[in-house]
């Protein structure tokens, strides 16, 4: 096999047949357990060919696009679809392949509570994410790109309100929709304004126009700002971030795969794919690198705050996010897709790590956990992997990539933002750490007839792909410690030392502080007073947005409506009683006598010949 | 005798019928105004039949007066049925189709 388009596609459909089995077969869908083993199936099918399809790409490092014509106009197809297989995108695949098999797998164990009919809507919403992802992945241009970026958007609704009964769920589904759509419209917008400028949606022939300097250049400030305003809702950067959060109101497997690995990345994918065109905007590039440090600081101080060991991931997500596309708004996009990859591997161990423990403890908040350490060693074995991952230790998953986006945003002449990104290292290695020892060590927490006294490790298939990925994320550290891709910059020497001891400082002050409790936390948090009021109501950023939501686009619609009821309904209202009214006056010219009509007749008849007879 | 007086006759008769049709406040008033009317019609067929020498005229006529004689008992027919229902052939109330 020569052609990675191939497997790429077959990996493409393989889930899209699962979710149209699950979809049209109803017996299928309620019979829950056969349902889920299908879409298991499949996934594992999908791995399989993405796999095939990156060791294509790797071996001979050229792409090869798939299209067919789509839209047809007097002027040609106005679009296409197909899969467009490349070195990016078959890594990206894999990844998507990888945590939505695994991830499929592990919620047979942690789902296995549900009623039936309840577990096939999950994995048909499952299915029906892996084959949107993938067709993100693999989309050759913006118009296919943009339809599964809005049906992952769907999947990720769907999922979020998997338990809709519970109105936070239902709440955060439709926050999480609302806000990402708020950025969707100005990529959709972006799309257009593009296609007038460039006159093609398709990324090769966009990338030819670049290549060649034929793109014009005004006003494509704009287009790439609207494009980055839709990535940075999907990407959960500031101020669109509020949403992610939420969102862990969905079951953690979803939170694990959707709102850690695979979509909240698409914003960043989105950028390294199409960052050629960002390139020709530096302003735009500027924007991104400074937000994204932003966001990356701004989330690992909320992360500080959090008692909910989901939202400490959540805005872990956030932060790592914004580390991403500080490292592409730096001009270096190959860092921030490094970045994604290993992020995706050990963020998902980490939220089915924590999946594990909620799942045996019943409660989402660490305080009342503690000490599970020894009662479920596994779990905390791999849950410290990926933790040391995130926080950057050397031969872990994420210390290759994370010091790459560090020396980027420095060689990319970006002092500002790296200096918040180094502290946000700081607090990342902090707060992770933080839920390590309160979580796994510790005495046990005095929970008042809690369950977590019969805690225990997870069964086999949720251990098994808590395993796989604690090995890949060892694997890529120790693979990227001996070997790794050729930076584009020049690498700093001192920078490696520091980053580690920055992180290094931030577990110590942990480890003084939750494990030792040398430091009081609550100096801790007296001597930090005004951040962490603030960070506790979140900056008041939710408020915002729930101000601008509830008052201002309230008092719209509700202006909207007066002018709807009154004005408009009026001028109809009164226009249907003067019609009646006339009616009601005209009637009484049927006298109901014949003799009246002959009268009519005859001076109808006279009126007529004076017409047709005047003389003129 | 000139076609004008034919037609002035006929005129005179479609009329008188028509006046009758107006003013009459019994219904088998109107319907003699009617009759008139449709004779009138006729004297003006006959009178160009004669005029151009055209027999298509009176072929016409011919038809035209038993249909009238039809329709003059049909006419009858329904005065008296209204009669039945309604007690009265006065065509001033006979108005149950008012707006």
């Amino acid at each position: 096999m020569t052609d990675p388009a191939l497997p790429a596609l077959v990996a493409l459909l393989l889930p899209a047949g699962a979710f149209l089995l699950l979809a049209v077969v109803a017996p299928l869908r309620r019979s829950g357990r056969p349902a889920a083993y299908l879409s298991v199936l499949f996934a594992a099918g999908a791995l399989a060919a993405a796999i095939a399809s990156l060791r294509v790409t790797s071996t001979s490092g050229g792409y090869s696009a798939w299209l067919w014509p789509w839209i047809p106009t007097e002027a040609g197809p106005l679009t296409s679809v197909g899969v467009l297989a490349d070195g990016d995108s078959a890594l990206m695949l894999v990844l998507v392949a990888l945590v939505s098999f695994l991830v499929q797998m592990y919620s047979l164990g942690y789902l296995s509570d549900e009623p039936a009919p309840s577990l096939g809507r999950y994995y048909t919403y499952q299915s029906l994410f892996a084959f949107s992802m993938m067709g993100l992945v693999l989309a050759p241009n913006f118009v296919q790109l943009f339809i599964f970026w809005e049906l992952v958007g769907l999947c990720s609704y769907l999922l979020i309100g998997y338990w809709y009964p519970r109105p936070e769920a239902a709440r955060a589904a439709v926050k999480a929709f609302w806000i990402t759509k708020a950025g969707d419209v100005g990529f959709l917008i972006g799309i257009v304004l593009l296609w007038r400028q460039a006159g093609t949606f398709d990324f090769l022939e966009l990338l030819n126009m670049t290549d060649t300097g034929v793109m014009p250049l005004a006003g494509l400030g704009v287009i790439t700002f609207c494009i980055y305003l839709g990535a940075s809702g999907k990407s959960a950067q500031f101020p669109f971030h509020v949403w992610l959060p939420d969102a862990m109101e969905g079951p953690t497997p979803v939170s694990a795969l959707i709102h850690a690995a695979t979509m909240v990345t698409a914003g960043v994918y989105l950028l390294t794919r199409t960052v050629w065109l960002f390139r020709l905007t530096p302003d735009v590039m500027q924007v991104i690198a400074w937000n994204g440090a932003f966001t990356a600081l701004l989330a690992a101080v909320l992360a500080c705050v959090q008692t909910d060991i989901k939202r400490v991931l959540a805005y872990s997500t956030v932060s790592q996010l914004g580390y991403m596309m500080a490292a592409i708004g730096a001009g270096f996009a190959s860092a921030g897709f490094l970045h994604l990859l290993t992020h995706g591997i050990f963020k998902a161990l980490l939220f089915l790590g924590a999946g594990a423990v909620i799942h045996a403890v019943g409660t989402n908040d660490i305080f009342q956990m503690g000490g599970l350490g020894r009662k479920m060693p596994q779990t905390a074995i791999v849950f410290v992997v990926g933790t040391l991952s995130l926080a950057g230790m050397p031969f872990f998953g994420g210390f290759f990539s994370k010091e790459e986006i560090l020396g980027a945003t420095l060689a990319g002449g970006f002092p500002g933002p790296f200096a918040m990104l180094l502290l946000g290292a700081f607090l990342t290695a902090f707060y992770m750490f933080r839920v390590v020892f309160i979580t796994f060590a510790g005495a046990p927490a005095d929970a008042h007839g809690h369950e977590q006294h019969h805690a225990h490790d997870a069964p086999l298939s949720m251990a098994l792909p808590l395993w796989i990925l604690a090995v890949l994320s060892v694997g890529l550290g120790v693979l990227f410690a001996f070997w790794h891709p050729k930076a584009e910059f020049e690498e700093l020497g001192w920078l490696t030392p520091s980053a580690v001891l920055v992180a290094l400082a931030g577990i110590a002050l942990a480890y003084l502080v939750y494990q030792r409790r040398v430091i009081s936390a609550d100096a801790l948090a007296r001597a930090f007073a005004p951040i962490r009021a603030a960070a506790l109501r979140r900056f008041w950023l939710d408020d915002l947005f729930a101000f601008v939501y509830r008052g201002v686009m309230l008092t719209l619609s509700r202006l909207v409506g007066w002018i709807d009821r009154y004005l408009v309904d009026g001028i109809l209202n009164v226009l249907s009683a003067w019609t009646l009214m006339a009616g009601d006056r005209l009637r009484h010219l049927q006298s109901g006598r014949a003799q009246d009509y002959v009268y009519g007749i005859a001076l109808g008849v006279l009126l007529l010949m004076l017409w047709t007879r005047w003389p003129r | 005798m000139p076609l004008s007086a034919y037609l002035t006759l006929a005129a005179v008769l479609f009329a008188i019928g028509f006046f009758g049709v107006m003013t009459r406040r019994n219904t088998v008033g109107i319907l003699l105004g009617i009759e008139l009317m449709l004779n009138a019609v006729n004297i003006n067929l006959v009178a160009f039949a004669r005029y151009n020498a055209d027999i298509v005229g009176m072929i016409f006529t011919a038809f035209t007066i038993p249909i009238t004689v039809v329709e003059v008992a049909l006419g009858l027919a329904i005065v008296i049925l209204m009669f039945r229902m309604r007690r009265t052939v006065v065509a001033d109330h006979l108005d149950i189709l008012k707006g």
